[in-house]
């Protein structure tokens, strides 16, 4: 049976239970914490490391780490928001992101979170790699310019959509997104109500026809930043 | 009376698209007259370069020209600012790094649907082109960045202004911070 216990975030006391992980418990109690990789309706991966935190002082990433009783978790410190910033400019420079006319511009998190964390500039030099736009698809466009590997699309398409469309193939710096054909994604069984489109954080995965409807400033993020529905801070 | 600091601006491998948002900042320019001083400018023709509190350049590193004009700006300009996303990540004009330079070259001068008896140039008068667009910061040192394509009209008001004020730390507003 899981128990109620107390962890304290930021010196703020929250409920949760046993083995909850500590980003959803933070975030259920109206506490941000960014994050990238995770989404609300799948399981966690681990693999961004923006959500890191402090727990009783080591560094975890706080998406998969069962919260237990009497944790001191600190989330908002000088050292774990430049961490973060450190990832997310990591995330820039590895692929090639060209906001300006990126039909995600607006509404893309990993741009929301960039702004939230107030980052002007990389601090590492952009590597430029050359990457494919795979646009056989009816109704999608798959843009590895600008896939971040969350493996989002992953996730939802095992776990909510019953196929496997996608999948993180090769490791390290050559970790690349495959699909599930000879080809391309439009060899796969990917239907445009898949859930995997709706998850993709980025402009990586879109659908056709459906680009710059929002005008500049009316876009999710123009004015309000990324977990402002929550309390705590960067 | 004592002089006022002085501003000079540059135009790198951009599009002038900057340049124009300065001049969006409406009557504000009348005011920011009565602060500074141009030097060296596209809007005012000044040709030669003087010693600057601060230059704002717009564009990336593109060519050999590009280069030259970053590395004097750095040398004349106490403080010196990436204005607009060309400057601070290569922009529009960086989208050509994902592609060899041979390729780039063939297919604007030789095998573009529009080119008839085409030969790549090579006056030894024009500047060459360098291997990739490069953001101004892996260039020489910038001092702040303001990315935006362009940067808002209030967002370059608000980077002059604070440029001018002396003070310490630059916290850009949220509203103000974007990539596009
Ligand atoms: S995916 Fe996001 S960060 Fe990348 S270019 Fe598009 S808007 Fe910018
Ligand atoms: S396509 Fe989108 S959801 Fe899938 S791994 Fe890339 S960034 Fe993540």
């Amino acid at each position: 049976m899981k128990e109620e216990i107390t962890i304290t975030i930021d010196g703020v006391e929250i409920k949760t239970k046993t083995g909850e992980f500590i980003l959803r418990a933070a975030l259920n109690a109206g506490i941000y914490i960014p994050h990238l990789c995770f989404h609300p309706d799948l399981p966690p991966h681990g693999s961004c490391r923006v959500c890191t935190v402090k727990v009783n002082g080591r560094h975890m990433a706080s998406c998969t780490t069962p919260a237990e009783d009497g944790m001191v978790i600190t989330s908002d410190d000088a050292e774990l928001l430049d961490l973060r910033k450190a990832v997310i400019e990591m995330l820039f420079v590895e692929g090639n992101h060209f906001c300006m006319f990126c039909e995600m511009s607006g509404k893309c998190e990993l741009q929301a979170v960039a702004y939230r964390l107030g980052i002007l500039v990389p601090r590492y030099p952009n590597l430029f790699p050359q990457r494919e736009v795979d646009a056989s698809h009816p109704d999608v466009m798959l843009d590895h310019n600008r896939c971040i590997l969350c493996g989002r699309c992953v996730r939802a398409s095992d776990e909510k959509d019953g196929k496997h469309v996608f999948e993180l193939m090769e490791r390290g710096a050559k970790t690349r997104l495959g699909v599930d054909a000879e080809n391309n994604l439009g060899e796969t069984n990917l239907s445009i109500d898949d859930k995997a489109l709706d998850v993709c954080p980025v402009g990586a995965l879109l659908i056709k026809d459906t680009a710059y409807r929002i005008p500049i400033g009316e876009r999710q993020y123009d004015k309000t930043p990324v977990g402002s529905q929550h309390k705590g801070n960067k | 009376m004592t002089e006022k600091p002085k501003v000079a601006t540059a135009s790198l491998a951009g599009c002038f698209g900057c340049h124009m948002t300065l001049l969006d900042i409406d009557d504000r320019i009348l005011s920011l007259i009565d602060l500074i001083d141009f030097d060296k400018s596209p809007i005012d023709d000044i040709k030669e370069l003087g010693d600057c509190t601060v230059g704002l350049i717009e564009g990336g590193v593109s060519n050999s020209e590009n280069l030259e004009t970053l590395r004097e700006f750095r040398r004349k300009c106490t403080i010196l600012v990436s204005m607009g996303d060309c400057a601070t990540s290569g922009g529009i004009p960086a989208m050509r790094n994902t592609v060899p330079l041979k390729e780039c070259l063939e297919e604007a001068y030789l095998n573009g649907p529009s080119v008839v008896d085409g030969v790549i140039p090579n006056d030894p008068d024009l500047p060459s082109i360098l291997d990739r667009v490069y953001p101004c910061h892996e260039v020489v040192k910038i001092d702040y960045h303001l990315p935006g394509c362009p940067p808002s009209a209030d967002s370059i008001w608000a980077v002059l202004n604070f440029l001018l004020s002396g003070e310490e730390n630059l916290e850009l507003p949220y509203e103000l911070i974007k990539y596009d």
